[in-house]
C-alpha cells in the first residue's frame, strides 16, 4: 500500500486565459496534516477540485491513491474522500439526520453509525431540525459530519474555519487531529497562515496559481530570512549608557527609549551578550506567521 | 443504479417537503374535476359517454398546464445546484454526472406522475361515482393519463437540456418559459397562419405531418384527439387522425424520442460542464 496519498506532476489548470494554477509539483502522505495557504484566488480551491477530479488538469498529472480521480475509476476513490467545501452548502429543507443519511448512502456507509457521528461534531440536539435554521457554525459542523462518513483516508478541508468562533475551531483542530492520529491525510486550506500555527505538519503557500513554498514553519522561518529582533527598553539616551559610538549601530529608537536591533539566529547570543547591565524588558521578537507570509506574498509577486 | 435510485428519492422527499407534489396533485385535481362537471354537462342529450368529453377537456388542458409544471420543476435543476454549491459537493461523492441527471429526472418524473395520477384519477373516478359507467372509456382515460405524464416527461428534459446550457437561474427561468411559449401556444399559431396563406401550395399534407410531429405538444394532441373516432368527432379533428395515417404506436414512439433525445444530450452536455 502506497502512503503518496495525492501525487500533482506539473499540473497546470487554464480557465480561459488566466491560470489558476501553473506548473505545481505536489505530493501529499499519509499521516500528515498539510496547511495549504493564499490569498483568495491564489488557487487554492481550484488545486483541490483538481483531487477531487471535478475539475481536469489543462496540462500535468494528477494521482489520488494510485488513480486518476477524474477517469472511470473514481468511484473507488471518492469513497475514501472526504470533501468539505468552501461556505459549504446543504440541502436547507432536510434536517441534519437526512443530509446525512443521504450522503452516507451514496457512500454506501451504514445509516445506522451517523447518530455517533453527529454527536462527535456537536449537534445531537440539533440532527432533527432542518439545515435552514442553522446558524454557520453549525452547517459548518454538518458540513464536516458528512466529510468523516466512512473514515476517509484523505481528507480536503477547504476553508473549514473561516468564520468559526475560536471555541468552535479547538473542537474542530482536535477532531483533525484524531482523524490525523489514525493515518488520515489532512488538507487544510485557510488565507492566514497564523491560524494554522501548531495545527500542522507542512505548509504549502500559494501566490497566483504558483506554488511559493512548501515545508514546516519552521522552514519556512528559515526560507523566508524574516529575521528576529532584539527589543528593549533603556532608562536614559543610548549615548549616555554605552560608551563608544558603535555600540548601537544599527540599532533603530523608538518612542519612550524603545531600542530595536535586527540580526540574524545565529548572531542573537552575541548580542545578548553585549548588552549594556542597564537594559531593561529586553525580548526576542521573532516574526509572526503573518510577517512571514506576507514575505511569501511579497518575494513572489 | 443504486446511486441513481438515491438520489431520486431524494428529490421526491424535497418535492413532498417543499410541497410541489401538494400545490401541483390539487391543482390538476381541481381542474379535472371542474371540467369533468361542468364540460360534461352537455352529453345527456347527445349521449356520449361523460369520460369520453372530459377526456377531450383534460387533454386539451394538459397540453397548457404539464409541460408548464414539468419546465419549472426542472429549469433549476442542474444550474440551480451548481450555483448554491450542492454539487460541488454532491460529485465529490463516488457518483456518476449521468447518474445525477437520471436520478433527478426519475425524481422529477414521480412527482409529475404522482400529481397527474392522483389528480385526474380522483376526477375519473368522481364521475364513475356520479353513475357514468362506460369501460372502454376508461382505457382512453388512462392511456390519457399515462400520455400526460410522458409530455410532462418530454419537458423535464427539456428543462434539464436549458439547465445544463446555461450559467445562472435567472436565464434558465427565461428560457424555460420561452420553451413554453413556443411550444405550446406560437408553434401552432404559426403554423395555422402558414396554412392560412399558402393555400396548400408548398404546406401539403404530408409536410403538414411533420411540421406536427416536430412539436411535442402537437405529437400528444394528435395522440388523444384521434384516440378513437368517438374523441376525434368531440374534439373537432376528425380528418386529421386519419390522415396523418400514423398509429398510436408512432407516436408514443416519437414522444418517447422526444423524452430521450435531449435527456442524453443534457448528460452529455453536463459530462463536460464546469461546476
Amino acid at each position: 500500500m502506497t502512503t503518496d496519498i495525492v501525487v500533482m506532476r506539473g499540473v497546470t489548470r487554464r480557465y480561459g486565459r488566466l491560470e489558476a494554477v501553473s506548473e505545481l509539483d505536489l505530493t501529499l502522505r499519509a499521516g500528515e496534516c498539510i496547511g495549504l495557504v493564499g490569498h483568495n484566488g491564489a488557487g487554492k480551491s481550484t488545486l483541490i477540485k483538481m483531487m477531487l477530479g471535478l475539475v481536469r488538469p489543462s496540462v500535468g498529472s494528477v494521482l489520488v491513491l494510485g488513480e486518476d480521480p477524474a477517469a472511470g475509476a473514481a468511484a473507488r476513490v471518492r469513497r475514501e474522500l472526504g470533501y468539505l467545501p468552501e461556505n459549504v452548502a446543504l440541502h436547507p429543507s432536510m434536517t441534519g439526520t437526512e443530509t446525512l443519511a443521504f450522503y452516507a448512502r451514496l457512500k454506501r456507509q451504514p445509516v445506522e453509525a451517523n447518530a455517533a457521528l453527529l454527536e462527535r461534531v456537536g449537534i445531537a440536539a440539533a440532527a432533527r431540525r432542518r439545515v435552514g435554521t442553522y446558524s454557520k457554525g453549525m452547517r459548518q459542523r454538518l458540513g464536516l459530519a458528512q466529510a468523516l462518513l466512512g473514515n476517509p483516508r484523505a481528507l480536503l478541508l477547504d476553508e473549514p474555519t473561516s468564520g468559526l468562533d475560536p471555541a468552535l475551531r479547538h473542537s474542530f483542530y482536535e477532531i483533525i487531529g484524531d482523524l490525523r492520529r489514525n493515518g488520515a491525510m489532512v488538507l487544510l486550506s485557510s488565507h492566514a497562515l497564523a491560524e494554522l500555527e501548531g495545527q500542522v505538519d507542512r505548509v504549502v503557500v500559494m501566490n497566483q496559481g504558483r506554488k511559493v513554498a512548501d515545508g514546516s514553519i519552521a522552514d519556512l522561518r528559515r526560507l523566508a530570512s524574516v529575521r528576529p529582533k532584539v527589543r528593549l527598553r533603556l532608562p536614559r539616551a543610548p549615548r549616555a549608557v554605552a560608551n563608544g559610538a558603535d555600540c548601537w549601530a544599527g540599532w533603530t529608537q523608538g518612542a519612550g527609549g524603545v531600542m530595536e536591533f535586527a540580526c540574524d539566529e545565529d548572531a542573537l547570543s552575541e548580542t545578548l551578550r553585549g548588552l549594556p547591565a542597564a537594559a531593561r524588558d529586553i525580548e526576542i521578537v521573532r516574526p509572526s506567521l503573518d510577517d512571514l507570509y506576507a514575505a511569501f506574498q511579497k518575494g513572489a509577486a | 443504479m443504486r446511486q441513481t435510485l438515491i438520489i431520486a428519492g431524494k428529490e421526491l422527499r424535497d418535492g413532498m417537503r417543499n410541497r410541489w407534489v401538494l400545490a401541483t396533485t390539487v391543482l390538476l385535481a381541481a381542474l379535472a374535476l371542474t371540467l369533468a362537471f361542468l364540460g360534461a354537462a352537455p352529453t345527456g342529450s347527445v349521449k356520449v359517454s361523460a369520460l369520453a368529453v372530459t377526456i377531450v377537456s383534460l387533454s386539451s388542458l394538459s397540453i397548457f398546464l404539464v409541460p408548464l409544471i414539468a419546465l419549472l420543476l426542472s429549469y433549476d435543476a442542474i444550474v440551480g445546484e451548481v450555483d448554491r454549491g450542492t454539487m460541488a459537493l454532491l460529485l465529490a461523492y463516488p457518483v456518476a454526472r449521468w447518474q445525477v441527471v437520471l436520478g433527478k429526472f426519475a425524481g422529477h418524473l414521480g412527482i409529475l406522475g404522482f400529481a397527474t395520477v392522483i389528480g385526474y384519477g380522483i376526477a375519473g373516478v368522481a364521475l364513475q361515482l356520479a353513475g357514468n359507467e362506460d369501460p372502454l372509456a376508461w382505457v382512453a382515460f388512462g392511456a390519457m393519463i399515462a400520455s400526460s405524464v410522458l409530455l410532462g416527461g418530454v419537458f423535464i428534459s427539456i428543462g434539464y437540456l436549458v439547465s445544463v446550457l446555461v450559467r445562472d437561474r435567472g436565464t434558465a427561468g427565461g428560457i424555460a418559459i420561452g420553451v413554453w411559449l413556443l411550444f405550446v401556444l406560437l408553434y401552432d399559431m404559426a403554423l395555422l397562419g402558414v396554412l392560412v396563406a399558402d393555400q396548400g401550395r408548398v404546406v401539403t399534407a404530408p409536410v403538414l405531418n411533420v411540421l406536427l410531429l416536430l412539436n411535442p405538444a402537437d405529437v400528444y394532441r394528435l395522440l388523444n384527439l384521434t384516440g378513437t373516432t368517438a374523441i376525434s368527432g368531440f374534439a373537432g379533428v376528425n380528418g386529421l387522425g386519419t390522415t396523418t395515417g400514423l398509429g398510436a404506436s408512432t407516436l408514443i414512439c416519437l414522444l418517447a424520442a422526444w423524452m430521450v433525445v435531449p435527456l442524453a444530450a443534457s448528460i452529455a452536455l453536463f459530462a463536460r460542464r464546469q461546476v
